[in-house]
């Protein structure tokens, strides 16, 4: 028995993310009174690995060859169940994010396991196994039982604190398995994000509204968030306008995030919005309504207008952190 | 080349859910039901597809899993101008489920472009477009906020985190589409409305296949403590509040 961590590989690198599962990759091994193994696709940057070990890992299993040179999910999901299966686990675990969303169902279907999506806690149970889970996009919870022998789960972001728990790690390469049918898709083309915090990456994220009134008045906004390390966002409204770029757009229909600061800047807070903010550890409200929904679910508010706020608030900060 | 669309019926997104038999289900009364919003960007793009002659898009079928009191979220399918389409007639029990009906209707019946909705805006799985892949032996390209169809080929972006790919699949595949892939979801006309009422909507009846989870019970969030409100004239005083009292920065 064991239980199945899949770490991303970025570049060489592990994120936060995989760190996050890991932790609790080694908590549900222990639940379970058995041991976690990691599995990490591609090549692996010195020193990279032991990170993992920090978080309770001692074993890391790495695949690497020359036909893995882009994501492609069925490929992907192939490795992953063929190191499921010779690791007998149990519980495969991934993050809840893009690639995690793009395996984890299709691991599920091979492994003819149930699958626990988003989950935000330890399992409630383990006999029957019984998992917590955001529903109704964040206006609801839900306790799911997995009744399959083999259960899949994808973490979701920032729900789950790191736990430190030193291990010496041993990394063992595996041979690439056949894949006899091949990949089908072809990346032609990859552009990345550089130089910028990634909205999904940030602990700090400030995020502008209608309230801001027009896209010539982000400078103190932008400037805000240099000075706090934290990453910019924006309703939809202002995506649509195009006054951001879409990429900004946090919301149900557009990124759904967990930072553990969340400032909204001229945001009314229409159910919409809270849906893609709401799991947020602390959220604080910007705007001239009183009434705006947004100070409901706001541990902090100001009533005012964003316009003479932030420069206040820029300047705070500058004093505060000495620059 | 066909089309075939993924459809979830769901809770209109504003709905204050509720929950009822002790909190074991949703209390749907007072519910109003739309197609997920994600299917329907998905659907709006598959006609914008078939409206370009250049694309050779010559039908879009949408495919539902559900009893007969979903036909009315079908129709607005059809109303939104879908050439036909098929309910499976189950109670859609979990994302497995769902998948392994649609699965067997597609083995039978083969499309050159299947779209699901990354997720349902009601139990958040982000799975059946996923595991629907798997049954069908097909690739999966997640994460799509672009679709076009250039000299016969299908070339589509998706997102990465941190970034984007443009990605070609060469033959049938499954695209699990997200926000981007069209502007705003496509309104039905008087005459789309009309004319849903004939389009040929197929009843197929359901496989055997056994659910892997099971919903057991729900929760609301736990309220939030009351908004503590710092003086507009002294904004300062918030970063003060959020080092020392929050110690969030």
């Amino acid at each position: 028995m064991s239980v199945l961590i899949f770490i991303e590989n970025w570049d060489g690198k592990f994120k936060k993310i995989s760190f996050e599962l890991a932790s609790y990759g080694s908590k549900v091994a222990e639940m379970l009174r058995t041991d976690p193994v990691a599995l990490t696709i591609g090549n692996v940057a010195p020193g990279e690995v032991d990170r993992i070990g920090k978080y309770g890992i001692g074993r890391v299993i790495n695949i690497q060859n020359n036909a893995i040179h882009s994501f492609d999910s069925q490929l992907y999901s192939f490795l992953i169940d063929h190191v499921a299966r010779k690791e007998k686990a149990t519980v495969v675990l991934f993050s809840n994010n893009n690639t995690g969303k793009s395996l984890a169902p299709r691991v599920s279907v091979r492994l003819h396991a149930g699958l626990g999506a988003g989950v935000n806690q330890l399992p409630s149970g383990l006999e029957p196994f019984i998992v917590h889970k955001k529903v109704f996009s964040g206006n609801a919870f839900a306790q799911v039982m997995i009744k399959s022998p083999v259960k899949v789960l994808t973490l979701a972001q920032n729900s789950f604190d790191l736990i430190e728990n030193p291990k010496e790690v041993v990394m063992e390469s595996l041979p690439m398995p056949a894949f006899e049918q091949g990949i089908k898709t072809e990346v032609l083309e990859t552009q990345k994000q550089t130089g910028k915090i990634l909205l999904t990456d940030a602990e700090i994220v400030i995020s502008g509204g209608r309230g801001m009134k027009s896209s010539a008045n982000w400078g103190p906004l932008v400037e805000l968030a240099d000075l706090l390390g934290a990453a910019t966002a924006c309703s939809r409204p202002v995506s649509d306008e195009g006054w951001r770029p879409h990429e900004e757009h946090t919301g149900q229909t557009g990124k759904i995030i967990a930072p553990n600061l969340y400032i909204a800047v001229g945001i009314s807070g229409a159910t919409q919005h809270l849906a893609g903010v709401s799991s947020s550890k602390y959220i604080v409200a910007i705007n001239t309504d009183k009434d705006a929904p947004i100070f409901s679910a706001a541990q902090y508010g100001i009533i005012g207008d964003a316009g003479k706020i932030l420069p206040k608030l820029v300047e705070e900060v500058r004093q505060v952190k000495g620059k | 080349m066909k089309i075939l669309v993924c459809l979830s019926h769901v809770p209109d997104t504003t709905t204050r859910v509720k929950f009822a038999d002790q909190n074991t289900k949703l209390d749907s009364t007072g519910i109003q039901w739309v197609i997920n919003p994600w299917d329907e960007l998905s659907l709006t793009r598959a006609l914008e597809l078939k409206d370009d002659p250049s694309c050779g898009i010559d039908k879009v079928t949408v495919a539902h899993v559900g009893l007969a009191a979903t036909e009315p979220t079908i129709r607005k399918a059809l109303a939104i101008g879908a050439d036909d389409a098929i309910r499976i007639n189950a109670a859609p029990a979990d994302a497995y489920y769902v998948a392994a009906q649609l699965a067997t209707v597609i083995k039978n019946d083969p499309y050159d472009i299947i779209l699901c909705g990354i997720e349902s805006s009601d139990y958040n799985g982000s799975a059946v477009g996923g595991m629907l892949a798997e049954f069908l032996n097909l690739p999966s390209i997640s994460s799509v906020s672009s679709v076009a169809i250039q000299n016969g080929k299908v070339i589509v972006n998706r997102e990465i985190d941190g970034g984007k790919e443009v990605v070609v699949a060469p033959g049938p595949f499954i695209a699990i589409v997200q926000k981007g892939i069209a502007r705003e979801p496509r309104i039905a006309a008087m005459r789309g409305i009309m004319m849903a009422r004939t389009k040929p909507l197929k009843v197929v009846e359901p496989i055997d296949c056994e659910p892997l989870t099971e919903w057991l019970s729900y929760d609301l969030p736990k309220p939030r403590a009351a908004c503590k409100f710092v003086d507009p004239e002294n904004p300062g005083q918030l970063i003060g509040l959020l080092q020392n009292e929050a110690k969030i920065i």
